[in-house]
């Protein structure tokens, strides 16, 4: 429907002025939308923190550089020694830990809003986990066999066809005339502990060497990470956060229910297939690249919300914070235990592990109210 | 909006007409309506005529949501059709029968610390796009909206924090920012207490005298839906019993027929319609 134009009755209607409390406008030609200030600020410092983060988990190692010289060759300068540690052999494992962690809070941001229920990550209800008993599978079954081109592609392939077919397995058992959010967690919660199942069982019937590899993958490592690991999910990351941007303005309506939302003219089940198919890609994408990174899904989405103070988790918000928190548990993970180097997962395991049992427990509390 | 701006909305269209030559804005022909094998409603007819405000009565379990659910095309008939103005309204993209028909289901739930302004602000959604969320035009409606349903001052207030009757002012709110001149309310009392109750139902009547909005409602009070509505529709067991001016529906034998109830129907003494007074179940 054209809006039809119509004479300005309130003369407070100028730009720039709000006109309804808590939503002040910005507009530029025919783009609108209502400013955020929080959640500007929310985005600057995160990002301020991650840089932070890469800069210092760059400039650790057998041969330390400090953060002016890291940050003055991530910017182009550097003498070539410098250049080479820090471009060639350091700063891909902290990019994918980057891409990968920004990948899974985007992906936890999205289903959680779909559910409406925070405990609706795909960590949680068994995406990440259908990625890699299928990347397990591949790694057990290829033996000595799996290397170079096959390993490049044949993997992150499995673990995406994984997720994708774990998705559709819960999708289809909750679905009951539309979803809802605690069935698709109890659903997803089953299959997860099914697939963990088989991945144990992959392991135990499995050859010394490739159950030794599979371990490490399947604790979310980002060890020996090169830029062959960044390409993936730096190309998924591409095209699949502005598309999670764009859906973003339709998952708005969806967090009403889906009466509501059918109401004001949103196709439900068009809109959540396609925004369960953009986040289950990212887990999947992320989860090939660096293993199952466990709680980056469940846990950054609901710090950015609590930051930004909104509704739902937001999207961009997410992505940083996603990111800084991988890095920064890639970074404790290298360092903190002397020369034992710890997968990344074993860390946002120890990290997060408390948060989700937090949400159990309010869960559990606010069901019997 | 302004009321010109909905009549021209209304008049492009090629809507039937009804039996006293006012336009038929809604009308199920012989729908079936259901829930997987279980038929709620069989081959029902029933016109809404622009202008009125119908309230849709009868016993727990009748149907009268169910149909309220279809004329909003929540739920597809497994036969028959329900037309929007003269078109099959599932046929029409559903963003399109958004601008024209706004509905509110029963008890609608909010996200979790979502703001009144935020709320209200959602029923522009099918007038912007991914890129323009919040117009002129939409601030517009919203701001007016607010303001004309008595909230402008909560606009900040999470929407868990507010009264019963604040919350159903607030959705209330959405559906006219909406700008939609038919609505469709499912129990729009429900939860509330009495005083809140009439709050809501005198802005329905407002909605319908100043704003020239068609309304068809669910409601369970009978004393209430005689004294709102001008077309009452008596459902009984998925068929329509009775229906027209709330003193040729609320009768005795009608009540007894429907509800099993044993009332007297007096003149309501504030309005002049009809009052239930029950004297008892059969």
């Amino acid at each position: 429907m054209a809006a039809p134009t119509r004479p300005t009755r309130d003369p407070t209607a100028r730009e720039g002025l709000e006109r309804v409390r808590g939503r002040r406008p910005f507009r530029r030609g025919a783009v609108s939308g209502v400013r955020r200030p929080r959640n500007v600020l929310v985005l600057v410092v995160s990002l301020v923190v991650l840089v932070l983060a890469v800069a210092l988990n760059v400039g650790r190692g057998e041969f330390p550089i400090g953060i002016p010289d890291v940050l003055a060759t991530l910017f182009g300068g550097g003498d070539p020694s410098q250049q080479f540690i820090i471009l060639e052999l350091r700063l891909p494992r902290s990019l994918t830990g980057l891409l990968v962690g920004g990948a899974l809070a985007v992906s936890g941001a999205i289903m959680q809003s779909v559910a409406r229920n925070p405990l609706a990550s795909p960590d949680i209800i068994g995406i990440t986990w259908g990625a890699s008993a299928a990347a397990v599978t591949l790694i057990v079954l290829g033996g000595a066999g799996l290397v170079g081109t096959l390993a490049a592609v044949g993997l992150p392939l499995a673990a995406l066809v994984g997720g994708l077919l774990a998705a559709t397995v819960i999708y289809g058992l909750a679905w009951r005339k539309g979803i809802q959010g605690f069935r698709l967690v109890l659903v997803g919660i089953g299959i997860n502990a099914m697939l963990v199942a088989v991945v144990n069982w992959l392991l135990i019937v499995a050859q010394v060497y490739e159950a030794a590899r599979a371990t490490v993958w399947i604790n979310g490592s980002l060890n020996a990470r090169g830029w062959e690991h960044v390409v993936p999910v730096g190309l998924a990351l591409l095209i699949l956060v502005p598309a999670a941007l764009v859906l973003s303005f339709v998952m708005g309506a969806l967090q009403y229910g889906d009466d509501t939302a059918r109401g004001l003219g949103v196709r439900v089940d068009r809109a959540r297939s396609l925004l369960l198919l953009v986040a289950v890609v990212l887990a999947g994408v992320a989860t090939a690249s660096a293993g199952p990174i466990a709680f980056v899904a469940l846990v950054s989405p609901q710090i950015a919300q609590r930051l930004v103070g909104s509704s739902r988790p937001p999207i961009g918000a997410s992505l940083v914070i996603g990111a800084a928190l991988t890095v920064t548990a890639d970074l404790i993970a290298r360092t903190a235990f002397g020369g034992v180097e710890l997968p990344v997962g074993v860390v946002t395991a120890v990290l997060g592990a408390p948060y989700l049992l937090y949400l159990l427990v309010r869960q559990g509390r606010e069901a019997r109210a | 909006m302004t009321p010109n701006a909905e009549t021209a909305l209304a008049e492009d269209t090629q809507a039937p007409v009804g039996p006293d030559g006012s336009r038929v804005r809604l009308r199920a022909e012989g729908v079936r309506l259901g829930y997987g094998e279980r038929v709620v409603v069989d081959d029902l007819d029933l016109d809404v005529l622009q202008g009125t405000v119908t309230a849709v009565i009868g016993p727990n379990g009748c149907g009268k949501s169910t149909l309220l659910r279809a004329l909003g095309r929540l739920l597809k008939p497994s036969r028959g059709h329900v037309l929007l103005d003269g078109r099959k309204i599932d046929e029409m993209p559903t963003k399109q029968v958004a601008t024209v028909l706004g509905l509110l289901p029963q008890a609608p739930t909010a996200p979790e610390g979502l703001t009144v302004g935020d709320l209200v602000a959602r029923g522009r959604h099918p007038h912007q796009a991914w890129y323009r969320q919040w117009s002129g035009d939409d601030e517009e409606a919203v701001a007016e909206a607010l303001a004309w349903t008595g909230i402008s001052d909560l606009a900040e207030r999470p929407v868990d924090e507010l009264s019963g009757g604040q919350r159903q002012r607030a959705w209330i709110s959405m559906a006219l920012a909406q700008g939609t001149d038919l609505l469709l309310l499912d129990e729009p009392t429900t939860f509330l207490d009495l005083a809140h109750q009439v709050e809501v139902l005198e802005l329905v009547e407002r909605l319908h005298e100043e704003r020239g909005r068609t309304v068809v409602m669910v409601l369970h009070d009978l004393n209430l839906a005689a004294r709102y509505a001008d077309r009452l529709v008596a459902m009984k067991a998925g068929r329509i019993v009775a229906q027209g001016p709330p003193v040729e529906v609320i009768t005795e034998p009608l009540l007894r027929e429907v509800f099993g109830l044993e009332a007297r129907v007096v003149p309501d003494p504030v309005a002049g319609t009809p009052l239930v007074v029950p004297v008892g179940t059969r």
